[in-house]
């Protein structure tokens, strides 16, 4: 059974199409990024799923259950990391986790013992019981991380979790949400527009434009469907002749040919045919250095994405 | 419903404007004037004026007003002198509209803090993906704004008792204070009027975007209490039991209404469609 779930999930404001005919569905333990600029549908996707907001049109389950009617229920099995901390800074960290806690419906000695674990987990222990407006934005992204995680939620939904963090705060939170997600098999919903940071943590990812989704999958699932087959490099030790280059593109599987002196860009139909290549290209006497296959990065498919004429979704 | 939750959410509330020096400085000050300093200077001046000049306290000036008011205060002060109809007068029938300054004040500071408060600290969207109702959100953020605003309201009311009892002593000689109509205006009017200053807050709330905008035009229902004080002056409207009851039940009426129309408003759904 999907973890999330939605089929034509829309919602408006006014005139605004925030999320426009969402799809998509979530594996338990999958690390699932939203990636798309300000205005995306990301934060609404989020609000829609934990049942805070509801949809115009379309279908969606979060475990089961309809968050449009039961959000009570689902929001007691999700945990919500906001773009902004929602921190009450007058109270300290302690205070803060003890009343989300409450929320949460924990016990009193399950509270004060999971309160007491977080706290340490995200290294926040010596600065427990000040008060959170003095923390800097890393610590407050930690507690708000800790917050989230404080009644052991079944999904995750983080939303921006290192937008405006410094290098090393965004480094860390990083971190600690790949250690949290494939070290406990979490489900993780993650939006973000930090390419770097959805390669890292995510399995999937589906890229929006006002509100629609353009594309969705693994990364390389999304490379082969953007650009047709398989691009390898191949460096060699000595330049190839005129004829050898011409050969070799009328080798089976060989789409196109590119590259100059020693570095070939070779575009191969598919996976499969990179034995034979290297086999008839040995057999021709070229000198192989190298041979790797091309991996595109997020980066590049989610600007590729990006460019793709509206209303043309990949 | 669960009121552990209603509770919880009562309690951070409170604690997060007990921190806030904007709401509680007025809720020390105004108390401190109106229960203490105000009534003390009422009373204890013309005494000492009247013992330094030599000169019996003459109630010249109150003649006029005097002659306005209801037979049943008129009745009521038969027989008193003229320093003690100064005490009975002021501070037994005067002042008392004066404390509907207070529930108001404190309603609308503690609801202003806890409705804008949370939208302008950015608090609000973390409280909202909580598993609590929308009724249960809100009914904790009743409990935080009308409960501190009675306890106020009521702590001040067994202060005022005992500086007027005790100030008009030497006058009266004799505890005197409550008089009838302080019971209905306490434990009916005062409760409606805190109601008041909390469900104008509410609604308010969802149409200003700070503490402040909120408190000040929560608060104009102090214009309320100024007409109740112009009533008395003018003895249109005298403090009575039947009065209190009957402006009571006129605030719990206007109440009804504007909490039917406050909480229609606070839905996450609602809330949401507008951050």
């Amino acid at each position: 059974m999907a973890v999330i779930e939605t089929s034509g999930l829309s919602r408006a404001f006014g005139v605004v199409h925030a999320v426009r005919n969402l799809s998509f569905a979530l594996s338990e333990g999958e690390v699932f990024g939203v990636l798309g600029p300000n205005g995306a549908g990301k934060t609404t996707t989020v609000r829609l799923l934990n049942g805070v907001l509801k949809p115009d049109a379309g279908r969606m389950r979060v475990l089961g259950l309809d968050p449009a009617t039961q959000g009570k229920e689902v929001r007691r099995q999700t945990g919500v990391l906001t773009e902004t901390p929602s921190l009450y800074e007058r109270l300290s960290a302690r205070e803060n986790l003890r009343f989300a806690g409450t929320l949460y419906g924990l016990g009193r000695a399950d509270l004060e013992a999971r309160v007491n674990a977080q706290l340490d987990f995200f290294e926040l222990g010596p600065r427990a019981d000040d008060k959170v407006g003095g923390f800097s934005k890393g610590m407050k992204q930690r507690l708000a991380l800790a917050r989230a995680l404080l009644h052991n939620p079944k999904v995750l939904f983080l939303d921006e979790p290192t937008a405006g963090l410094d290098p090393e705060a965004a480094h860390q939170v990083t971190q600690l949400i790949e250690q949290l997600s494939h070290e406990t098999g979490r489900t993780v919903f993650l939006c973000t527009h930090n390419l770097d940071e959805a390669q890292r943590l995510c399995d999937r990812v589906a890229v929006l434009r006002q509100g629609g989704v353009l594309a969705q999958g693994s990364l390389a699932e999304l490379g082969r469907t953007l650009w047709r087959g398989l691009w390898v490099e191949i460096d060699t030790q000595i330049e190839l002749g005129t004829s050898l280059r011409r050969d070799l593109s009328r080798q089976p599987g060989v789409q196109r040919v590119e590259g100059e002196a020693t570095r070939l860009l070779v575009q191969l139909s598919r996976e499969a045919d990179i034995p034979d290549l290297v086999s008839w290209m040995a057999s021709q006497g070229a000198r192989l250095m190298r041979v790797v296959p091309r991996r595109h990065t997020l980066e590049e498919i989610y600007f590729e994405l990006q460019e793709q004429p509206e209303g043309r979704p990949v | 419903m669960n009121w552990s939750l209603i509770w919880a959410i009562a309690r951070k509330d409170l604690k997060e404007v007990s921190q806030n020096k904007a709401a509680v400085a007025p809720a020390v000050i105004v108390p401190v004037m109106f229960v203490v300093v105000f009534p003390l200077a009422i009373l204890l001046l013309p005494q000492a004026f009247s013992s330094a000049s030599g000169n019996a306290f003459s109630l010249q000036e109150l003649e006029g007003l005097l002659q306005r008011m209801p037979p049943a205060v008129t009745q009521a002060l038969a027989g008193l002198s003229p320093l003690q109809i100064w005490v009975v007068f002021t501070t037994g029938y005067l002042f008392a509209p004066m404390f509907l300054i207070l529930p108001l004040m404190m309603a609308s500071i503690v609801a202003s803090d806890s409705f804008v408060g949370e939208k302008e600290r950015k608090t609000l969207e973390g409280l909202l993906y909580s598993p609590t109702s929308d009724a249960e959100l809100i009914l904790g953020k009743i409990v935080a704004s009308v409960l501190p605003a009675l306890a106020l309201c009521w702590a001040s009311f067994v202060v005022y008792g005992i500086v007027v009892n005790l100030a008009g002593l030497p006058v009266m000689g004799r505890m005197w204070f409550p008089t009838a109509p302080w019971w209905p205006l306490m434990l009916w009017v005062v409760p409606s009027v805190a109601t008041l200053g909390m469900a104008s807050a509410v609604i308010i709330s969802s149409r200003v975007g700070t503490f402040m905008e909120s408190y000040q035009l929560s608060a104009s229902g102090v214009v309320l209490v100024l007409a109740l004080m112009a009533g008395q002056v003018t003895g249109v409207l005298f403090l009575s039991v039947p009065v209190a009851f009957l402006v009571g039940l006129a605030v719990w009426v206007v109440d009804a209404g504007l909490l039917w129309v406050g909480v229609r408003t606070f839905s996450r759904n609602r809330l949401f469609s507008r951050l």
